[in-house]
């Protein structure tokens, strides 16, 4: 389970459609996350995934102050204010779910034992560089919370994000501007226009939406590989 | 020997300005208000806090750091949409800032109460927490050398204790507090009631008791308001 699928053959370009909203790349990523794994959903936009994926499907959603096991967001009489996500909103707990303190669970994702973490980001590079929590702009505060953690521990690191900022400008790029949350980490992208791997073999096209690989590549200052040799 | 309190003023005497003070929670989960409220009452100053944030709202830390107590804060994740009192302190340059990640932050006060002297961390090597701080490589992986945070003063929120100061927390109020409890001189607990010596499970004890010097019993301050 330490690889998650990835479309056998050639590149898909899904042209029959625009970009993918919000609500579709969030499915879009919890078909990716194999069935059984332990997964942490990163505060933000991530954190709609859960929406997505099979409730047969056995997978265990780990939240970093220290749960396993976590359900969805609590309403109404389950309000429990000692049961809070990472973003400290109200969840609950499914059966067979656990607790620790905090070292265990930072332990848990630092020795590697989650399968699949699902962040954000400001801007992912060629390399699978990431960095998603400082801007680094005078009177911006930093806080990182557990993303370093995160990056660095889980088996894949899955990022979500548009692929281009409002003004334009790519957010996948050759070096990150940024001040870093990992090196080399970011195993998947995630965007509206395309899905992509990263490797050492560089940046991989495996599916696009509402655009062509041809088109990114113009718009991309990244060199973009494609599945089934075209 | 444990010392169980119903006043929380009480609970908190004797703390040094100057001090290092460990305060668990999670935003608002397990974070102990009615020690930080005491504290704040007690009035050390020129405090050091070491916390997962850097306070919600207007109380608990919060209130604390709008007290002017706190010279520095040691924290992951300064920055929420509730932290304005953090955020105007720090932006009028009127309190210090160290960002630590969470796990690190967690795992340097692990190392406090466990005798570790420092340990290579895989967290954080090649972004700016990692600058100026010694580096090794191991088994091909690079690692930051990263030391142990210890408290003069751990506050930690529990659910229920018992007369020797054993303690057992609810859900995710947990965190930090049994970390925290292992690595302060002085550790202090406030819990939702203390039962008699023996009532809990020894199965499911949390914090032992070896951990905690006092207690307060919220239940005893709420019967004596």
């Amino acid at each position: 389970m330490t690889v998650a699928p990835e479309p056998a053959g050639r590149t898909a370009e899904h042209l029959d459609r625009g970009p993918l909203s919000r609500d579709e790349l969030a499915a879009v990523v919890a078909r990716d996350i194999p069935r059984g794994s332990f997964v942490n959903l990163g505060i933000g936009q991530p954190t709609m995934v859960a929406d997505h994926l099979p409730a047969d499907a056995g997978i265990v959603l780990h939240t970093e102050n220290g749960m396993l096991g976590m359900g969805p967001a609590a309403e109404g009489d389950e309000i429990d204010h000692d049961l809070v996500n990472a973003g400290k909103i109200p969840v609950t707990e499914l059966p067979g779910a656990s607790y620790f303190h905090h070292a265990d669970s930072f332990a848990m994702m630092r020795g590697g034992h989650l399968d699949v973490c699902v962040l954000g980001a400001f801007q992912v590079s060629e390399r699978g560089d990431l960095a998603n929590w400082h801007t680094g702009a005078p009177g911006a505060i930093p806080a990182v919370g557990g993303a370093m953690d995160l990056a660095i521990g889980a088996k894949n690191v899955f990022v979500m994000m548009t692929l281009f900022s409002r003004d334009g400008t790519p957010k996948l790029v050759p070096e990150c501007t940024y001040p870093l949350t990992g090196p080399a980490c970011v195993s998947r992208l995630y965007t509206d226009l395309a899905v992509f791997r990263i490797g050492p073999e560089g940046v991989t096209v495996l599916e696009t939406y509402g655009t062509t690989v041809k088109e990114l590549a113009s718009r991309l200052d990244v060199a973009l590989r494609t599945l089934g040799g075209w | 020997m444990t010392a169980v309190f119903g006043d929380a003023d009480e609970a908190v005497a004797g703390i040094a300005d100057g001090s290092t003070v460990l305060i668990g929670g999670f935003g608002m989960a397990g974070m102990p208000v009615q020690l930080i409220d005491a504290l704040i009452r007690q009035g050390a100053t020129d405090l050091t806090v070491v916390s997962n944030n850097a306070g919600n709202g207007d109380t608990g830390l919060a209130a604390l750091l709008a007290a002017g107590r706190v010279r520095k804060v040691i924290c992951s994740f300064p920055r929420q949409s509730d932290s304005w009192v953090f955020d105007g302190l720090y932006l009028a340059g009127k309190i210090e800032l160290e960002v630590v990640p969470q796990g690190t932050l967690a795992e340097r006060m692990r190392a406090a109460g466990a005798g570790i002297g420092a340990f290579y961390c895989p967290t954080g090597v090649g972004t700016p927490l990692a600058e100026n701080k010694e580096t090794r490589t191991i088994d091909g992986r690079d690692y930051v050398l990263e030391y142990p945070i210890k408290g003069d003063v751990a506050l930690v929120g529990a659910h229920i204790g018992d007369r020797m100061g054993n303690l057992v927390y609810r859900k995710t109020a947990r965190n930090f507090g049994p970390v925290m409890a292992t690595a302060a001189t002085l550790t202090i607990a406030q819990v939702g009631r203390v039962v008699e010596t023996g009532e809990l499970d020894p199965e499911t004890v949390v914090t032992p008791c070896i951990y905690v010097d006092r207690i307060l019993d919220l239940s005893e301050a709420e019967a004596a308001r």
